[in-house]
This record gives structure tokens, C-alpha cells and sequence, in this order.
């Protein structure tokens, strides 16, 4: 399969004739692909169509950006394609989801690490919050932590899965708060332990922000703390954890990006880094984003690799201990 | 009554047009093998974009309906279900059409499905405060009870043996365990990177149903005194019409159970045809007849799964919590303009809400319209001649397949499980009951697992599962279930001997 795409594009670059030297001067001249390891109408599915979805414009790449979805296993088997089967040629972008795919790769069985591929642009920062039931007896996280203190491994709260923004914000807690706590992770994702949570089945629940700012609109769940460096735009009222007396940072906030397999040629990833943050900078994608109840943050490639190399060296420390 | 308001919105004739071709489209798509609903759905959302919020819910609630119904073509036709809804459809409707009466068991489908859908959506306007508490009542207990519910019927879903039943069924939950463990994270089975994300059902679907079919097929076609053309029976509308409302037993059990069971996240669709095709064999005076190409199990098995449309979106419309992978794409498209469900969609925007609804409610009268339309036609697909359709059944597998991840390491498996079913037919077991097992298998192990954790936490295992009215409740259904076929298999003890199953393999083929 892949020597026929490659037979292909080395055909159809014969027939334009109009390469130059390095072939990368006119870039991009079809259409580009970009792979999202997780399944259509997915939080990071439902971004990446939107954040995309200018880059056909003249003032973007000029050539559209079509969604390919390649979901299992909690990312890890897009991410394993990507590293290890996508063609490094520009045309085949990737979705990353930061502090996810840099866990996975420290907690072993996957194909890829941070220095398998280079970032291009980030688009989205989604921060983890602390949820509970709106008729929860808990009104702020001292609350929550002095009924841990009382029920060592007691507190029962749910989580998107095991290594992922959620879990790292568990893990965070405990450290931070010298508590033990009964992480439940759900097996399905965020919105399973959103239902968990409104259900009454565990006492709270780590979740997204935007998706923990939806179910509060709806007057099912308290929202106690950001696990964030700053309080976020959409909920000026929900405290820090830093605020509250817990030494927690922003390892845990879901970044969201776009990047490509190492290897792709430096022309082209100079070209993406370049136009790629302009594009997710379009009004047209901040409204939808903003209608969407989705935090956007955009970073450069290089304030993308610090931010990479930062994660990497916490998550270390963090999930030794496991 | 509200409601009532909002119809206008749906007859304007932009709206109106968006509804037909999200009708049309969605049959289209529904009988597509592999493109199931939730894919129809995903593919459909980028559209959407340019349109105003009520006239994409109108595309997508129609696409959704009728992308349900649709399967029920592959899967009488070919013997492909087009997703898990579509498993008990095979059973009887396929048989049907290799007996000519594809036609019939089209046009019952499509009749079943049409008055299963609308009780369904009747019951998320009229009802969806009450249910919606109704749904969050299942926690991973009663999910684990559930689960274990629906492996009883394993048993008894292969009419010849209940071993053998029970043995397909295990192998399905073998599958079930390969690849990451959704919950710990722990690695299993995983001997080939095709693997690595587990196996997923639609491919696997399609290759269990379908190519131990185009094996067969292709076997066939070498003897030259294959030319028997199997004449097509016409089968007027009027009488599929009563046929379906004689059959009051099937479409009772078929509606309510799939009302009931789409209700629950995250298991619902899934199950819905299967338990209610069992559920109505179990109460039939006739129920010797099931798995021969009775009408009873077609009807059963549709109005069941189109019942689930309007309650699957209970959770989804009034928590915000998508019950399902469908719920959870039509999710995405109603964020994307805005909107954000919740308990107060209905007064925050009651135009767009009500009028998504009633695009559902008519999307599948006109579902059922163009399905009778099209049953006398599609039912020739029977006279294809073998050879001719197996190579398309084959593609179509592989097309299937690939399209679900744009992944070749999911046609592999397609080809790998389809090929080994193939073999495990000649020992006469069969693909329901492996596919169940497929399905029921992560749904009770991430609910035990999930379950036992918040146990050990907080009370103790023994509690946690068996006490509360609602564990209870299942598990004394669960204990029926078993007792009733214990009952049944003592009753009438039938041994299937390699003559039988030989028997039985060539009137399936």
C-alpha cells in the first residue's frame, strides 16, 4: 500500500514537471492528510475539523487538510502508525495530545517517544478541573481532601483512563495533598466519567474543562478547581489549585496540536511551522472554537518543542513512582 | 405537545429537501457493509458546516433514522450486517431471501423498523425528563449484571446446540481480550501491530458474516449444474402490512425491549435486535421456526433496533452525556454551531431541539416510504448468479473494512476471522453467538472491573453486586434466562450430528 502511494506521488510529480531542485519550493501542491488517533466526533476530532477547516485559503496552506481518523487503544495505535508507518514527505500531518502520548511512550509498549516526531503548530490547551455531583455535600477541594484524610483510599473519583491529562492530575493530587485516593478510571473516555460522576456511582471526578463547563450549564455538577497555572476565560470563578494550597501545575492540561513524522524534510516543516499558526488564528476558527466551549491556545513550533521537552521531564518524575 | 409547534419548521422546502436527501443518503450509506450508522453520521458533519444549525440537525437526525434501517438491506440481502444493530436481522432475513422472499423480509423490516422508530422517538418527546433519571440509574453493576444477561442468551441464539453456542460464544470473548485493556492499560494477545487496537467489531462483522459465504459461493461455482435462478417472489405491499400487524407479539417485544435497553449508555444499540429476536423466540408458540427464515425474527430484530434511535439520545440531549458512538458524533455537530445540550436545550432553544426531533419522527415515515420503494427491486439482487456475487461480497468486505479506520491491519483480521469462521461453520457453530461474545465481553469486564475498584473503596465486593432493587432484579432475570433454556434443553434434547450440520450447511448456502 504504501509503495503504491509512493509509486503514485513519484508518478505524479513526474507529470507536473514543474518541480524544482528540492521538490519542496511549491509545497503543498495536492491535498494533506491529518491523522487523529482518536474516533470522529471526539473532542480532538471535533477541533481538529475545525481548526482545519481554512486551510484551503489562499492566505493558509492553499490546499485543504482532510481528516483521517485511526482510533484504538487510547490513541496508541494512530500514534504507533504515525511514528512508524507515515510517509515523512508534508502530506501526512498528525494530531497530538500532550501530556498523552508522552506518558504513553514513558510507560513502555509503544512505538513512538516526544523525539519521534516534530511539532509543528499547537492549537488547543484543554485544562483538567475537579468535578462533583451538583448535590454533592463537598463545596471547595479542602472539602474533598479532609474527607480523604478521614477514609484514607476512600475517596472514590473518576477519570478519562490511565495515563492521560486526567490520571496525571489523580496522580498530582495525591502527591500534593499527601493523600491516598481511588482513581476509577472509565473505559469510556471523558464522557463515561462525566456520566459516573452525575450518576452518583463515584463522589467526584477529574474531567475536562470543557466538557465540565457544559454539564455545570446544565446545573449537573460543581465545579472546585482548575489544575492549571491560571484560572481559565470560561470559568473566572473556579479557583486554581495553586489558590486553594495544592503545589500543582499545568502537566496535566491537554494540549492539542498538530505535527509531523521526524524525517520530514526541513523546507517543509519551516513552511508549515510558518503558515500553520496564522491559520488557526483565522476569526472564522476562534468563533467556532469559542461557540464550541473549546479553550484555544495557540503556540509556535519552537515554544511547542520547550513545551514538550518541559512535559517530558515532569511525567518522568511523576509516573516513576508506578 | 410543544412539539406540534415546531412541525412547520420541517415542511419548509429547504428543510424539507435536506430531510429526503438525508433519507435517501442515509439508506444509501445504512446499506453500505462497513459504513455504519455512526460513520454515516461522522461523514455527514463536515456538510453541516455551511448549513444553519437546525437545518444540519434536520440532515443528521434523518441520516441517522434511516442509516439504521438501511443496514437491514446488507443484511437480509447479503448476509452482511451493516453494524452490531443488524446481527439478529441475518438470522431470519437473510434465509428469507435465499428462499426468494427477499422482498417480503425487506418490506417487513422497513414496516417494523418505521413503527419501532416512531414509538421510539414518541418516547423522547413525551417522556425524557423521566428517562433520562431512568439511565443514569445503571452503574457499572447493574451494567456487569447486563452484560452477563445477554451472555446468557449466547446459549440459545444457535438454535442446534446449546455447547455449541456457549463454545462460539467464548471464542468471541477471547477476541474480545486482544489488545490494550481499556481500563488498566495492560497489554494482551497483541502477536501482530494489526491487533494492537483490539479488534474491532465492524471488520470483524463483516468477516464472520460475509466470508465464510464468499467461501462457499466460490466453492459452489465450480459445478457446471449451478444454474438454478432463484425466482424473486413479488410480494404486494398490502399484504406486508398486515403480516406486521398480525405479528402483534414480535413488534411488541421488538419495540419495548429496544426502547428499554437503547436507553442504557454505552451498551444499548449494540444488543437491542439481538435480546429482543431472543426474547420473542422464547415467547413464540412457533419458535421452531426461527432461525428458518420466519417473519417473526426479522420483525423483531428491526423494530427493535429503531426503537433504540429515539431513547439513545435521551442521555445525550438532557445531560449532555452522548450515550453512544452515534450520540457522541451528533454531539460534535451540535457544538460546532453552538449549541450545547443539556437540561435546558428544550427552553434555550426549542426550535432547534424540537425541530431535530420531528425531523426523526418523519425522517422515518419517509424512511419507510422509500424502503417499500426499493424492496421489489433490491430483493433481485438474489438471482445474481454466485460467482458474480461473491467477488462483489468480497469487495465489498475489503471496501467495508478498510473504510471503518483506514487501516489494512482491519482487513487482515476481516479476512483472518472470516476464514476461520468459515471452518468453524463445518463444525456447526455459528457467527451470532461468537459476535456476542465479542461485543458482551468489554462491557462485563470493564464494568467488573470498574465496579470492584469503587467496591474495594468503598463498601465490599459482595455488596456492591448483589444487593439494591435493580442488581436484584437483573439477576433474577439473568437466573430465568438460564433456567428457562435448561428447561427448554432437557425438554426437547436435540443432539446435532455431522449429518445435520452438513444438512443444515447446505440449506444455508
Amino acid at each position: 500500500m504504501k509503495n503504491l502511494i509512493a509509486a503514485a506521488s513519484i508518478a505524479l510529480m513526474g507529470l507536473t514537471g514543474a518541480v524544482s531542485a528540492d521538490g519542496h519550493e511549491n509545497f503543498p501542491e495536492r491535498p494533506i492528510m491529518l491523522m487523529v488517533s482518536y474516533g470522529a466526533g471526539g473532542a480532538t476530532d471535533f477541533q481538529a475539523r475545525i481548526v482545519t477547516m481554512t486551510a484551503g485559503n489562499e492566505d493558509a496552506l492553499g490546499m485543504p487538510i482532510a481528516i483521517i481518523n485511526k482510533p484504538g487503544a487510547g490513541g496508541r495505535v494512530g500514534w504507533n502508525w504515525f511514528a512508524t508507518q507515515a510517509e515523512a514527505d508534508g502530506y501526512t500531518l498528525g494530531a497530538y495530545n500532550i501530556p498523552h502520548f508522552i506518558a504513553q511512550s514513558i510507560e513502555g509498549g509503544v512505538e513512538y517517544g516526544a523525539d519521534s516526531f516534530e511539532p509543528i503548530a499547537n492549537w488547543g490547551a484543554d485544562p483538567a478541573v475537579f468535578v462533583v455531583a451538583a448535590d454533592s455535600e463537598f463545596n471547595s477541594m479542602q472539602d474533598v481532601v479532609d474527607y480523604a484524610m478521614a477514609n484514607p483510599g476512600g475517596l472514590t473519583f473518576s477519570g478519562a483512563g490511565l495515563f492521560v491529562g486526567h490520571h496525571i492530575a489523580a496522580l498530582q493530587l495525591e502527591k500534593a495533598a499527601g493523600v491516598k485516593l481511588a482513581y476509577i478510571p472509565n473505559n469510556a473516555g471523558g464522557a463515561g466519567a462525566m456520566k459516573a460522576v452525575i450518576a452518583g456511582e463515584v463522589l467526584g471526578g477529574v474531567n475536562n474543562l470543557s466538557d465540565a463547563f457544559r454539564a455545570r450549564d446544565a446545573g449537573n455538577v460543581k465545579i472546585l478547581g482548575v489544575f492549571d497555572n491560571e484560572r481559565n476565560e470560561f470559568l473566572p470563578d473556579v479557583p486554581t489549585m495553586k489558590e486553594q494550597g495544592f503545589d500543582i501545575d499545568n502537566a496535566s492540561v491537554n494540549f492539542r496540536g498538530v505535527m509531523v513524522p521526524k524525517g520530514t524534510p526541513q523546507p517543509i516543516i519551516d513552511k508549515l511551522a510558518e503558515t500553520v499558526p496564522t491559520m488557526f488564528e483565522n476569526g472564522r476558527v476562534a468563533g467556532r472554537m469559542k461557540a464550541g466551549g473549546s479553550p484555544m491556545h495557540i503556540m509556535t513550533r519552537d515554544e511547542v518543542i520547550e513545551m514538550w521537552k518541559a512535559r517530558e521531564e515532569t511525567l518522568r518524575e511523576l509516573l516513576a513512582g508506578l | 405537545m410543544e412539539f406540534l409547534l415546531y412541525f412547520g419548521d420541517v415542511f419548509t422546502p429547504f428543510n424539507f429537501m435536506l430531510l429526503l436527501i438525508g433519507t435517501v443518503g442515509g439508506l444509501i450509506l445504512g446499506a453500505t457493509p462497513g459504513l455504519s450508522p455512526t460513520m454515516a453520521v461522522a461523514l455527514l458533519i463536515p456538510f453541516t458546516f455551511q448549513l444553519e444549525p437546525t437545518q444540519g440537525l434536520i440532515l443528521l437526525g434523518a441520516a441517522y433514522t434511516s442509516t439504521v434501517a438501511g443496514g437491514a438491506v446488507s443484511a437480509i440481502l447479503l448476509k452482511i450486517p451493516g453494524a452490531p444493530a443488524n446481527i439478529a436481522t441475518t438470522l431470519d432475513g437473510h434465509t428469507m431471501a435465499q428462499k426468494g422472499k427477499g422482498a417480503q423480509a425487506l418490506q417487513l423490516s422497513f414496516l417494523a423498523s418505521a413503527v419501532g422508530g416512531i414509538f421510539g422517538v414518541l418516547l423522547l418527546i413525551f417522556l425524557t425528563p423521566l428517562l433520562a433519571k431512568w439511565a443514569l440509574a445503571f452503574g457499572p453493576s447493574h451494567l456487569f449484571w447486563l452484560a452477563i444477561l445477554g451472555v446468557t442468551i449466547i446459549g440459545s441464539l444457535d438454535s442446534s446446540s446449546v455447547v455449541k453456542g456457549l463454545l462460539s460464544g467464548c471464542i468471541g470473548l477471547w477476541l474480545a481480550t486482544i489488545g490494550f485493556d481499556d481500563i488498566m492499560g495492560a497489554q494482551r494477545f497483541i502477536f501482530h501491530s494489526s491487533v494492537s487496537g483490539g479488534i474491532n467489531i465492524i471488520p470483524a462483522l463483516i468477516g464472520l458474516f460475509a466470508i465464510p459465504q464468499v467461501i462457499t459461493m466460490f466453492a459452489k461455482g465450480r459445478t457446471p449444474f449451478d444454474a438454478e435462478v432463484l425466482s424473486v417472489e413479488r410480494h404486494p405491499i398490502s399484504k406486508a402490512f398486515k403480516e406486521v400487524f398480525s405479528r402483534v407479539r414480535a413488534l411488541t417485544i421488538g419495540t419495548i425491549t429496544g426502547s428499554i435497553i437503547g436507553l442504557i449508555p454505552g451498551v444499548g444499540g449494540q444488543i437491542a435486535g439481538l435480546v429482543a429476536y431472543d426474547q420473542s423466540r422464547k415467547m413464540s408458540p412457533e419458535r421452531d421456526k426461527f432461525g428458518t427464515g420466519h417473519s417473526e425474527g426479522v420483525i423483531a430484530a428491526e423494530s427493535a433496533n429503531n426503537a433504540m434511535v429515539g431513547p439513545s439520545l435521551v442521555p445525550l440531549l438532557t445531560l449532555s452525556i452522548p450515550g453512544s458512538p452515534t450520540a457522541a458524533v451528533l454531539l460534535g455537530g451540535l457544538l460546532i454551531h453552538g449549541i450545547f445540550p443539556g437540561s435546558d436545550l428544550f427552553d434555550n432553544h426549542p426550535d432547534v431541539a424540537w425541530t431535530f426531533i420531528n425531523s426523526m419522527l418523519i425522517g422515518q415515515i419517509l424512511m419507510c416510504v422509500f424502503g417499500l420503494y426499493i424492496a421489489g427491486l433490491a430483493a433481485r439482487v438474489a438471482q445474481v448468479p454466485n460467482a458474480v456475487m461473491a467477488a462483489v461480497v468480497l469487495g465489498l468486505a475489503v471496501f467495508g473494512s478498510y473504510s471503518v479506520q483506514n487501516s489494512m491491519g482491519d482487513v487482515y483480521i476481516m479476512a483472518a476471522l472470516g476464514t476461520g469462521m468459515y471452518f468453524l461453520e463445518r463444525f456447526g457453530l455459528s457467527a451470532a453467538p461468537l459476535v456476542l461474545g465479542l461485543i458482551l465481553g468489554p462491557i462485563a469486564e470493564a464494568n467488573f472491573v470498574q465496579g470492584s475498584m469503587i467496591a474495594n473503596a468503598t463498601s465490599s465486593i459482595g455488596s456492591y453486586f448483589f444487593t439494591g432493587t435493580l442488581n436484584l432484579l437483573l439477576i433474577a432475570i439473568v437466573v430465568a434466562s438460564v433456567g428457562y433454556s435448561i428447561w427448554m434443553e432437557l425438554r426437547s434434547r436435540r443432539y446435532i450430528t455431522k449429518d445435520d450440520a452438513v444438512a443444515k450447511e447446505e440449506a444455508l448456502s
